[in-house]
């Protein structure tokens, strides 16, 4: 058993705060307003929230059982983390070749050419307990459970 | 002879999909790799990174130095000169003899070469290998120009890296435009302008006829003349028109070859219990349905795995892959992924949205509702998704109007796809 983000469409009202948390959470001051005003680079969002009126839906890395990403890295910065189930990105050694890019079915893999030119993508929080976007829902739409693989 | 219950020719990408796919089902059976390349598992792809002096060579190391040991391989840093398919054995160059029950031949790809005058001059160089990389990085230091053949993939990676040397760089490219076997000339053009933008000189349409020596040396490159009869002096020559399987091991045995050793969609060879995969193998191609080599680092790391499951027992069927590449070069993000120039262009239809004033274009070309072919410059973060399409042959034509818009997405696509996609993530 392994944790998962799932979503529920169907509860989701659009107002967008998973984005706006989950850059927070990925910022360095890891405070709203500094993050929105005063870091560089800017901060951004690792999960997307697609907006196409009257439906939205926010995807992130699903941490695939057999991630495409994984296979196509180039470099090795791309791996799946035997122990916890988590599609894991080194930052340090990617190269920015965007093939993980190419092959993302969620297209959840995200340009970070701030600094160095390399990929970004959702890690589940993982410094914290609940990933920002599941805490900060107000509908529960995203929740973060026990999925059977 | 020693014996092993899998055995590995070729220590790249291949068989490290192998090791690892074997490795998950089978954690102890006997497994020898057989490689005479000096340094395994690093990244062939980022030999450019590592000529231009952005990556060092631990930076492009594709696993650990303890990959090896850990997945449990016997590694002979030696070269394979015989497969003997009757009594199941690899004669190696020592004449050792090491004996398989299954066999993965991973032995990869050499560059093409051309038959012109001053080939074999002292300067002129390859560029696949890190061996290769390391002899002109010895040189780097003496290098104030050079001329590379050859304006595909490898061309242009090494173009970059030796413009970010410092070096006067001129491209020769027999066709009239850069990477014409991926992009259309829309793109080729966008590529070709950011190029030249980065001071390296560009010639399409002409061929490089001779390679002259200098007057005290004649064995020494000097400069290059074209068929147009213009001469262009410098220090060195790197030739890049392409790559070809390594088959010599495998002719004159049973082992069907057509341009590179035929597989099925299990990655076995027509001989039983051999298996082959990489840049040697003619794998599926599920853009033509049909097999062909496809000497690309991610579809010989995938068909490694295909082959490292299928050797262990497992079944498991190869997804296919097509031509595709995700570029860099010259800080202009493309991909480009199956016929983005379709020849009979009357069967299909094709998108395209291209913003003049800046670099983003998108060219989607669908045939009989499928998406065949897909070129994305600068706006490429969603190629996934059509890349999904694509490789599962997903008939689109109730959103084809949306595929080129800028919210294009997850989210455009039927809600039953979108279900079976998210349920995909959670299987094998």
């Amino acid at each position: 058993m392994m944790k998962r983000i799932s979503f529920r469409e169907e509860l989701c009202m659009g107002c967008g705060l998973c984005e706006v948390y989950c850059l927070v959470q990925h910022s360095k001051s890891k405070d709203i307003t500094k993050a929105y005003k005063r870091e560089f680079p800017k901060p951004f969002s690792r999960l997307r929230l697609e907006v196409n009126p009257p439906m939205v839906f926010a995807i992130q890395c699903q941490h695939c059982e057999e991630p495409a990403c994984v296979a196509a890295c180039l470099s090795g910065a791309m791996q799946k983390d035997k122990e916890t189930g988590l599609v894991v990105h080194n930052a340090e050694k990617c190269v920015g070749c965007w093939t993980c890019i190419m092959v993302c079915p969620y297209g959840a893999i995200k340009r970070d050419i701030n600094k160095r030119r390399v990929v970004a993508k959702c890690d589940l929080c993982s410094e914290s307990m609940s990933p920002a976007c599941v805490t900060n829902c107000p509908n529960e739409a995203l929740t973060y459970k026990e999925v059977s693989l | 002879m020693s014996k092993f219950k899998y055995v590995l020719i070729g220590g790249s990408a291949g068989a490290v999909g192998a090791v690892e796919a074997i490795r998950e089902i089978d954690s102890s059976g006997s497994l020898a790799l057989i490689s005479d390349e000096s340094l395994l598992a690093y990244s062939r792809p980022m030999i450019g990174e590592y000529l231009s002096g952005e990556v060092t060579i631990e930076g492009i190391m594709y696993r650990t130095g303890e990959f090896w040991n850990l997945s449990k391989v016997h590694l002979f840093c030696k070269r394979a000169i015989r497969i003997d398919l009757d009594d199941k054995f690899i004669m190696l160059d020592d004449e050792e003899k090491i004996g398989f029950e299954k066999l993965l031949i991973a032995t990869g790809s050499k560059p093409r070469t051309i038959e012109i005058d001053g080939i074999d001059k002292d300067g002129v160089f390859n560029f696949n290998t890190l061996t290769d990389a390391d002899a002109i990085r010895m040189k780097i230091g003496e290098i104030k120009k050079a001329i590379i053949i050859g304006g595909g993939l490898i061309g242009v990676c090494m173009a970059e890296a030796l413009a970010k040397r410092g070096i006067e760089v001129t491209l020769v490219e027999l066709r009239e435009n850069l990477l014409s076997l991926l992009l259309d000339s829309v793109a080729s053009n966008i590529i070709r302008t950011a190029v030249q933008k980065k001071g390296v000189n560009i010639i399409t349409d002409h061929s490089v006829q001779r390679i002259k020596g200098t007057e005290n040396n004649n064995n020494k490159v000097k400069g290059v003349v074209l068929d147009s009869g213009e001469e262009i002096l410098c220090d060195i020559v790197m030739v890049a028109i392409g790559v070809i399987p390594c088959i010599d091991l495998v002719r004159g045995t049973k082992i069907k070859i057509n341009r590179g050793i035929v597989v099925s969609r299990f990655m076995r060879t027509s001989v039983p219990d051999v298996y082959a995969c990489g840049d040697v193998a003619e794998a599926y191609d599920f853009v033509l349905d049909k097999s062909r080599v496809l000497p690309q680092w991610p579809i010989a790391y995938l068909g490694g795995k295909v082959a490292g499951y299928n050797m262990a027992g497992e079944t498991f069927k190869y997804p296919g892959g097509t031509v595709m590449s995700a570029l860099k070069y010259f800080d202009i993000p493309i991909i480009a992924i199956g016929q983005t120039n379709p020849k009979n262009s009357d069967e299909c239809q094709i998108l395209t949205s291209h913003d003049l004033s800046g670099t983003s274009y998108k060219k989607v070309v669908l045939k009989k509702g499928k998406i065949i072919g897909l070129i994305l410059v600068d706006d490429i973060e969603r190629a996934g998704l059509f890349f999904y399409l694509m490789s599962k042959g997903i008939n689109v034509d109730r959103f084809k109007e949306k595929l080129l818009s800028e919210d294009f997405g997850f989210i455009t696509l039927p809600k039953r796809l979108r279900r079976t996609m998210l349920a995909e993530s959670l299987t094998h």
